[in-house]
């Protein structure tokens, strides 16, 4: 009887199998798809995206939401297509100053007990100002390192499919396995058990949102990487990708229930029904209602299987 | 009661604490010493302080006037981290650990100085060894998500963890009604091992409402009564009856409760059957929902609200109004004035061609401003201005200035001091004659023998009816607390 699987698995299962399902779809419209070159180009612009939802998840860990994040990666975007390309010392400080300032809204939205909404909506308009200031026009360029990093091409395993492992393990480890990643989670699953506990719940959140800046500045380099230019808006739709993505992935916008891993692979799947339509030959001008069908149709899934859990539990 | 060579100095010591929340005094010079070896019971109907006085003990609360001593030296910056390093643990009332952590995941959260390589291990033996000794067979395994634990399961990991030894081992635990999830083996296990713990030297504050534990338990035992200590003796000197008496609770008020009305002719308003006995209600009667609180009283009130309101579309006439007792969560809209509070219920009346009658509003408030006398200088003040009674009584004037013939009320006096609760009770008897049922929930002794009629409930049912005299504490008492022998 005691066939219970671990909630955490059950929690995986849904995305990874909607991921798998949309694969094989995509394999059977285009079997050209299945290869090394079509693997990559399916998915390498999946990796910035991963990164950011991962930043995005840490976010929601606490129990709030960050609606810059699509801003803070294009902002990062700009800078590493100028100031990391020509002067890679002060590149580093500004983003080294850009998640501090990060750490920091979450010390403020924590001591001012601010909606993180209103305050990172707030912010994505500075994010969105800053990088107009650097880059008016689209232009710049991507450095070489970065450059190198997103076209490498490792044996095997296209680049993209390597990235989305590695992103996911070290998610996987700072958040599930690290005694900070157990404090976040706890933050967002029972605040006041955690401070009860004697432990700074300003620093665990300050910690979170410093987390999610150096995962959103990874993303902004790792979009460059790719595009070898920079826009202002260039990643403008991260913000809802990122959170539609943690979502997707099995995690919640409350209570501190997140999987990194489940992030990963809905970051990919999200990345993969923008092809999938393609192929399907859907104009671009339907592509996004049905993108929302898609993540309708999994959500449903998802709370099905919610509903099919509880009502066991209470058996 | 063993009289070993005790240490001369108390593990936690605290002298004349007071704290007040606004108008409430929570606790109003309270001293008390712990010494290591001995259980001390702590008793005393809800908002007596106990609560209170064990957050000051470990840490959470600083009193506002008053010190914490330990082992015979006063404590400066007396805090939570303090607290656990002396070795003062607690188990709240209410559960407190994370349900999306895993049992080890939470011990990490609780023991703070468990890092390093190799945490997760390490708390799964702690937590696994201190279940052992505590509850043999429990069958909970370590890497188990809280949130998939039955209450009680849960229970157990939060005692175990409170008794479990990571660094600094356990010298005073706080028990907050432990054993109210566990059913009668599991709350013996833990019952012996809070011997046990005492006899080993350790010493624990014991706070529970099934008095015949503490008394079987508990060493000494202290009675508090409104933020005050009435009485301390040793356990031997009190019997079931002697507590209930210092606990001093409405037995000698009786002459104010209200003379019996003789309601059965009066028509059928609500009915509603489940497991237990058939909850029916009459129109003008008084209905009290008394027992342990959370047993099944607010999920009563929430299936008549759901009976009686409509599911998708308001009613024209509203059949029921609802009063909320956890008054921030679910009450007031903190953001409005006072008025919009008010006539947020009864904006259906107040209403011509789809806009407001501002006049209309404004009146209505005003006339139940002055009759319930809500203590503000004008109605449009936001409604945080106001002190909790007075919001409460907002929250009051709400379901009655609309036109449904039934209030339902979640033990809406929670934290409201005594003068409001004395105007309110008027105001519900007084509605009450003129036709209005009442179905009221309550924690306090006190309310419930304002009603008529009274549903003891146990476990989720109705396990017993009081009519007229039989409405007394007494016999509310045996029945919440014996109602699963009879």
């Amino acid at each position: 009887m005691n066939l219970r699987l671990p909630s955490e698995t059950v929690r995986l299962l849904i995305p990874a199998l909607s991921l798998t399902a949309l694969l094989a779809a995509v394999f059977w419209l285009q079997p050209r798809a299945m290869s090394y070159i079509g693997l990559n180009l399916l998915f390498n612009l999946a990796v910035p995206i991963a990164l950011a939802t991962i930043a995005q998840m840490l976010i929601m860990a606490v129990n709030n939401l960050d609606l810059s994040m699509g801003a803070f990666v294009s902002f990062v975007a700009c800078v590493a297509a100028t100031f990391l390309h020509d002067t890679p010392l002060l590149g580093w400080l500004i983003l080294l100053a850009a998640i501090a300032a990060y750490a920091a809204l979450g010390v403020i939205i924590h001591l001012r007990d601010l909606p993180s909404i209103v305050v990172t909506l707030g912010m994505s308009f500075v994010w969105t100002g800053l990088a107009v200031l650097l880059l008016p026009a689209p232009g710049g360029q991507a450095p070489e390192w970065a450059r190198w990093l997103m076209t490498a091409k490792p044996p095997l395993v296209p680049m993209a499919i390597v990235a989305s492992i590695l992103i996911a393990l070290v998610g996987h480890l700072i958040v599930m396995r690290s005694s900070f990643g157990v404090l976040v989670r706890g933050v967002g699953g029972n605040e006041r058990s955690v401070e009860r506990a004697g432990w700074s719940v300003l620093a665990a959140r300050a910690g979170a949102y410093g987390l999610a800046g150096a995962f959103a500045v990874a993303a902004g380099i790792a979009l460059v990487g790719l595009t070898t230019s920079a826009d202002a808006n260039i990643a403008l739709r991260y913000t809802l990708l990122s959170i539609a993505g943690v979502i997707l992935g099995g995690g919640e916008f409350v209570g501190g229930r997140v999987s990194p891993i489940g992030a990963v692979i809905g970051a990919l799947t999200l990345t993969l029904a923008g092809s999938f339509l393609s192929f399907l030959r859907i104009s671009p001008d339907w592509q996004i209602g049905a993108q929302g069908a898609i993540l309708v149709i999994v959500l449903a899934l998802r709370l099905l299987l919610n509903r099919l859990e509880n009502r066991e539990r209470r058996r | 009661m063993t009289h070993k060579t005790a240490p001369a100095h108390p593990i936690i010591e605290v002298e004349d604490a007071r704290i007040s929340f606004g108008a409430v005094r929570a606790l109003d010079g309270v001293s008390l010493a712990i010494m290591p070896g001995e259980c001390v019971g702590l008793v005393g109907h809800n908002g007596a302080g106990k609560s209170t006085i064990v957050n000051v003990i470990n840490g959470g609360l600083t009193p506002d006037t008053g010190r914490v001593a330990s082992n015979g030296g006063a404590l400066e910056r007396y805090g939570i981290n303090v607290a656990r390093a002396h070795g003062v643990r607690c188990v709240f009332q209410e559960l407190s650990l994370c349900p999306n952590l895993t049992v080890a995941e939470n011990v990490r959260i609780m023991h703070r100085n468990l890092g390093g390589a190799g945490w997760r291990g390490r708390a799964r033996r702690i937590i696994g060894e201190s279940l052992d000794r505590i509850f043999p067979d429990h069958g909970i395994d370590g890497d188990e998500t809280v949130g998939t634990l039955s209450i009680a399961e849960r229970q157990m990991v939060e005692i175990a963890m409170a008794f479990s030894d990571a660094g600094t081992p356990p010298r005073l635990v706080i028990l907050d009604e432990p054993t109210s999830s566990l059913d009668a083996s599991l709350a013996r296990q833990m019952l012996t091992h809070v011997r046990r713990f005492v006899e080993a030297g350790g010493a624990v504050i014991f706070i529970s409402h099934i008095l015949h534990e503490i008394l079987a338990t508990a060493d000494r035992i202290i009675v508090m009564k409104d933020g005050r200590i009435v009485a301390e003796r040793p356990a031997g000197g009190f019997d079931a009856n002697s507590l209930f008496e210092a606990m001093g609770s409405v037995a000698k008020g009786a002459a104010a409760r209200r003379q019996n009305r003789d309601l059965a002719a009066a028509p059928i308003v609500l009915r509603q059957t489940g497991s237990g006995l058939p909850f029916t209600a009459r129109e003008g009667e008084i209905v009290g929902l008394a027992g342990l609180s959370g047993h099944g009283q607010t999920e009563m009130l929430l299936k008549l609200h759901a009976l009686r309101s409509g599911n998708w579309r308001p009613r024209r006439d509203p059949a029921v109004a609802f009063v909320a007792g956890d008054r921030r969560l679910n009450g007031i809209f903190e953001l409005w004035s006072i008025l919009k509070n008010l006539s947020v219920a009864s904006l259906g009346d107040l209403t011509r061609h789809g806009l407001v009658d501002e006049k209309a509003e404004e009146a209505r408030a005003e006339s139940w401003k002055a009759r319930i006398e809500i203590r503000t200088q004008s109605m449009a003040n936001p409604v945080l201005s106001l002190s909790g009674g007075n919001q409460q009584k907002v929250l009051f004037a709400r379901a009655l200035s609309t036109r449904a013939p039934v209030v339902l009320m979640d033990d809406p006096m929670r934290g409201v001091d005594v003068g409001t609760k004395q105007e309110v009770y008027r105001i519900i008897r007084s509605e009450a004659e003129a036709g209005r049922t009442f179905v009221w929930y309550s924690t306090e002794m006190e309310e419930v023998c304002l009603c008529d009629r009274v549903y003891v409930f146990r476990e989720g049912a109705i396990v017993a009816e009081l009519d007229g005299d039989e409405v007394s504490e007494k016999n509310i008492l045996a029945a919440s607390f014996q109602g699963a022998a009879a």
